[in-house]
């Protein structure tokens, strides 16, 4: 997934003016973006000290350092957005970074490479051996995905979080979208927006996780 | 491209202000005048003002920070690494000002200026001075004598960087955007102690003589321990081990007694230690070291939040990560106290092996964070004008 893309999609769903937190934010273009084209403040958090360079040569106001520890500093609400590309298998507690994405920011917005998708199932069942595909690119001893899941993982997660997702987009591995019902089979990729779940709005349809 | 290069010959000014009865109120109380300020300035100002720069110094810092006093002058100004035609800090580019300490001995009043009161110089009749006054003594130079009345960017290391600090609290009108560098918002229980040392050996020094020593021998010997302790938090396990090592000085094998030093790293220290004593004067080392001690925004402000309730500025925050003297924890508290704020801050602890005087050393990522840095400062200050 080329992570232009994914900023593509992440940034439609980031209002205007918004306050954004954006974890794991690299050399900052998605913030850069959101500012520029949006109109939003915000602030990146990386722990890579290249990436954190880029952003500042960007302009890009950034916190060098873990996100838990950095989200730590916020009262709660401080952000109308956290935006996770990509990172939450990364991270070593996944469940307490999206307790603190929803403690600090109204709302999160969370894309996740797929590891239901048919071709890492059958890597697995047929050859016996760790699946690599395009957007999980790494051999076992040297990936940093720590803490890989399926979209259904991703959706009883959130129900036993107390998370409420408000909105998903699916991915295949062509990166067309795909719809719901055929999502954990054959999306690569998933985009989450959530919520807490108290905060649920009335009437809003709930996306179905069904494979 | 510019090239990048040494600002070439400058020269230490002098400006005098508070002349009595107009004197400077200090935070303890006292007053003091007149005061006397030396100050270098590089660069040209723009005819909008709008591209000053102020550097604050360290512990044993003055106002030559860069360039050179005569074409043969064998040593450059004490961030030349930093600052001057196309570096971190451009002198093309931007106006740099720095000015000695009030409570120093590079020029600006201090302990061992003539007190006008007995026409001898002050040794402890020099009244207690802190952070507050010295940025009070440099807020008066820049607005006053040079005419400027809004700082593009304040930054400094270690003490300059508690100037930074105080800089951004005290006017924040003034302060477009601050950096600082290796530092911390109260000095801690360890940072306390090593000066505790350093004055120990100094009024332990029997030429010392409660600080009236001017007609006699200055402590040298005391001055040059205070040093050497210093000098040891500066640096850290890792670097010493890499420059020294246990490495023999002038020797083939250890003398078995207490002649000359056995190790490369005791003769570095005397060294050190001798050679400050030939440029530093031993009060104001006591001053200046208990003006870092008292430095307390938590306790001055209730909390540090409370302390940054008026910063107006932009802040780029910088720790090292070698650093045990002013930990990156300590830089990480004000980048907390900041965002709590709501202030626009940026944090980074770059890596080194070196220890606290890390910001000092070349040091090309410290460079270009800070010209980038600066160059987004100068551009928003114009956009927003145009």
């Amino acid at each position: 997934m080329p992570v232009r893309l994914d900023y593509q999609l992440i940034e439609a769903y980031v209002e205007p003016g918004s306050n954004v937190l954006d974890l794991g934010c690299g050399d900052g273009t998605l913030l850069d973006q959101l500012v520029q084209e949006k109109g939003c403040t915000g602030l990146g958090v990386d722990s890579d000290l290249d990436q954190v360079h880029q952003c500042i040569a960007r302009g890009v106001p950034v916190y060098h350092g873990d996100m838990l520890e950095a989200m730590g500093m916020f009262e709660e609400r401080r952000f109308d957005c956290v935006v996770l590309s990509q990172t939450l298998q990364q991270t070593s507690e996944p469940d307490r970074v999206v307790q603190e994405m929803l403690r600090v920011g109204r709302r999160a917005i969370i894309s996740l490479p797929n590891f239901g998708h048919w071709r890492v199932r059958l890597q697995l069942l047929l050859r016996g051996r760790m699946p690599v595909t395009g957007v999980l690119p790494y051999s076992w001893y040297e990936t940093p995905n720590i803490h890989l899941l399926t979209i259904k993982d991703f959706f009883r997660f959130c129900r036993e979080q107390g998370v409420h997702v408000l909105d998903t987009i699916y991915l295949s591995a062509r990166y067309r979208s795909l719809p719901g019902f055929m999502a954990n089979l054959f999306g690569s990729m998933a985009i989450f927006v959530v919520e807490r779940a108290q905060e649920a709005g009335d009437g809003r349809q709930k996306p179905k996780d069904e494979e | 491209m510019d090239a990048i290069g040494s600002i070439g010959v400058v020269e230490t000014r002098q400006w005098c202000f508070a002349e009595p009865p107009d004197e400077l109120k200090l935070r303890s109380g006292a007053s003091i005048g007149p005061v006397d300020v030396a100050y270098e300035t590089y660069g040209e100002l723009t005819p909008e003002r709008d591209n000053a720069v102020l550097i604050c110094h360290a512990l044993s810092g003055d106002a030559h920070v860069a360039g050179r006093h005569s074409p043969d002058d064998p040593k450059a100004g004490w961030w030349d690494v930093m600052i001057g035609p196309g570096k971190g800090i451009d002198t093309d580019r931007y106006f740099v000002i720095c000015s000695n300490c009030i409570g120093g001995c590079k020029g600006s009043t201090g302990p061992s200026s003539i007190n006008p009161a007995t026409g001898r110089p002050y040794g402890l009749d020099f009244p207690m001075v802190t952070m507050q006054d010295m940025v009070k003594v440099q807020h008066a130079l820049v607005k006053e004598h040079l005419g400027v009345d809004r700082l593009l960017c304040v930054t400094g290391g270690s003490m300059g960087g508690m100037q930074v600090l105080q800089w951004a609290i005290d006017y924040p009108e003034m302060v477009v955007s601050a950096i600082p560098i290796a530092t911390t918002s109260r000095l801690s229980a360890q940072g306390i102690a090593f000066d505790e040392v350093g004055r120990q050996a100094i009024y332990g020094d029997p030429d010392w003589n409660n600080g009236d020593y001017h007609d006699g021998t200055p402590p040298a010997r005391g001055l040059g321990v205070a040093r050497m302790v210093g000098h040891i938090t500066y640096l850290s396990d890792r670097s010493m081990r890499e420059k020294f090592g246990r490495g023999l000085q002038d020797r083939e094998e250890v003398g078995y007694d207490f002649g000359p030093p056995d190790f490369q790293v005791e003769s570095y220290l005397r060294y050190k230690g001798d050679s400050f004593v030939a440029r530093f004067d031993a009060n104001s080392y006591l001053y200046i070291t208990k003006a870092m001690d008292y430095f307390d925004l938590e306790a001055d402000y209730g909390s540090l939040v409370n302390a940054f309730s008026g910063v107006r500025g932009r802040f780029l925050v910088i720790s090292y990560t070698g650093d045990w003297l002013f930990p990156t924890y300590q830089s990480k508290e004000i980048v907390r106290a900041l965002q709590a704020n709501g202030v626009v801050t940026t944090f980074c602890e770059l890596a080194s092996d070196y220890g606290h005087d890390a910001f000092l050393l070349e040091d090309e990522q410290l460079a270009q964070v800070i010209r980038e840095f600066l160059r987004h400062q100068q551009r928003s200050v114009r956009e927003q004008r145009a």
